[in-house]
């Protein structure tokens, strides 16, 4: 263990790719399994039973469904611009994923005399005696939101079909308008804990003093938006199968749909991931069980309560969607800022 | 504004928690109730049909399925010799029953009648009198 890269032991190099390997498989094993937990839970919400008969309960339902998107011919429309159209779903996929990297998932545990982080941009830097994060991480996150929007949009476009080029469209301007929002939902969380570290931003809501109880209204608007923002019913005006044909991958067909569908289940995995660390207090919970299992409980509630809101509205009309952004909930976010930085100072 | 929304949720809650109604089809069968319009069945009695091919059930079928063809036994009675109905045509609307004078077609609970060839589905006599 006397190797040292960059001023670090080999052990906190072996621990990231470690923690890189366990929240990605986790995180794919989530989309895999959220896609499942969609259809039970809607259906059994609609009384009905949903996926049954592929394993036990239909438990191995992600798997099959997989595997035949994987098996399909590959279709590229002969007017479609190739380049951009097989690298749209590259682009919408990998953000979703590598959110994950600045999200603290559990308290910092000890191995073999070294202190490992549960965060995969992290280590603990011994001298400091504290944990060393990226000091932008909400920034990033909310610069690989903005990145998500390219790949649909270029899908819409390199798929020369109109209905695809519409959905494209409308999510630029959904997500561009509803990022905005969310982007100032958060700031008034920032004000509170002066800082854009996610580690601090965890450790100030220690003992239940949650951001979601110091900041409702910053919560509330914070899950709206970021519902408008992952394309999540009632905002899911990009895809819109009864308007727009399925929108922006109406030309998609096997493994590139399947890699739309993922970032789509990633992304919401991921803004469930970000609202529990920035509202809710991250992986803070009674003591009696370790700080990961909470941070997945908080998540997978979440998921739970998107697919519930799925469940049961129906979808905006777009200039609902565009008045709703624009006339309130960023008046409302300034609003909630200003509120804020008065309480603050004074 | 905001209650509808939440009393939306909670319906759907609930909803959430009730026995699902969806029948797993081949493994579990429903009960067909006691008035539904399945396969149609010819009356047996005193071991032959007792179809006496008056003509009223092709008379008053909307979708024009059934073909009577009358005969005369030995008895110099009128009786159906051929009696067809095409499924494909029919619209299982049951005014044949109704129209019977002499109550000789009745209609079963069977409604499993997919197959593999048109002609399979032209029921003849043999195949519609009752088990």
């Amino acid at each position: 263990m006397g190797y040292e890269i960059l001023g670090l032991p080999m052990a906190y190099y072996i621990a990231m790719v470690l923690k890189v390997l366990v929240v990605f498989v986790f995180v794919l094993l989530t989309v895999a399994y959220a896609t499942y937990a969609e259809r039970k839970i809607i259906g059994h919400m609609q009384v009905r039973l949903g996926p049954m008969r592929t394993g036990w309960h239909g438990l191995l339902q992600p798997i099959a469904d997989g595997l035949k998107l994987f098996f399909k011919e590959e279709i590229i429309p002969s007017q479609a611009d190739k380049f951009a159209f097989l690298i749209a779903p590259v682009i919408a996929l990998i953000p979703a994923f590598i959110g994950f990297a600045v999200i603290p998932f559990g308290e910092t545990i000890e191995v073999g005399g070294y202190k490992i982080p549960l965060q995969i941009a992290a280590y603990y830097d011994t001298a400091a005696g504290k944990v060393v994060d990226l000091n932008v991480g909400v920034l990033y996150i909310l610069a690989l939101a903005s990145v998500g929007v390219y790949g649909i949009v270029l899908a819409g476009w390199a798929s020369n079909n109109k209905y695809s080029l519409l959905g494209g469209l409308r999510s630029a301007a959904q997500m561009v308008s509803y990022e905005l929002a969310a982007g100032l939902a958060i700031v008034s969380v920032f004000m509170l804990s002066e800082s854009l570290s996610l580690q601090k931003i965890v450790a100030d809501q220690a003992n239940g003093a949650w951001y979601a109880f110091k900041q409702p209204l910053a919560f509330i608007l914070f899950c709206i938006c970021s519902l408008a923002e992952i394309n999540r019913t009632p905002f899911d005006l990009p895809e819109a199968e009864t308007e727009l044909v399925s929108g922006f991958c109406t030309e998609y067909s096997s493994m590139k749909y399947a890699m739309f569908f993922m970032a789509e289940y990633a992304n919401m995995v991921t803004v469930c991931a970000v609202t529990t660390t920035l509202f809710l207090g991250g992986w803070h919970g009674p003591g009696f069980l370790p700080g990961w299992f909470w941070f997945i409980a908080k998540v997978y509630f979440l998921i739970f309560t998107c697919m519930w809101i799925r469940a049961t509205y129906p979808r905006y009309r777009y200039d609902q969607l565009m008045r709703l952004g624009w006339k309130v909930f960023l008046p409302l976010t300034l609003l909630n800022i200003v509120v804020t930085g008065i309480i603050v100072s004074f | 504004m905001i209650m509808p929304l939440i009393n939306g949720l909670k319906i759907t809650l609930k909803h959430l928690f009730m026995k699902p109604v969806t029948l797993q089809y081949p493994d579990e069968r429903p009960t067909p109730s006691p008035n539904y319009r399945g396969l149609h069945a010819l009356k047996v009695s005193h071991n032959r049909a007792k179809c006496v091919a008056c003509y009223l059930c092709p008379t008053v079928c909307p979708a024009k399925c059934i073909t009577v063809e009358a005969g005369e036994d030995q008895n110099h009675d009128k009786y159906a010799e051929r009696y067809e109905i095409d499924l494909l045509r029919c619209i299982f609307c049951g005014y044949c029953v109704e129209a019977c004078p002499v109550d000789a077609l009745k209609m079963t609970d069977q409604f499993e009648l997919a197959n593999y060839k048109r002609e399979d589905f032209v029921f003849v006599k043999e195949r519609l009198l009752e088990k």
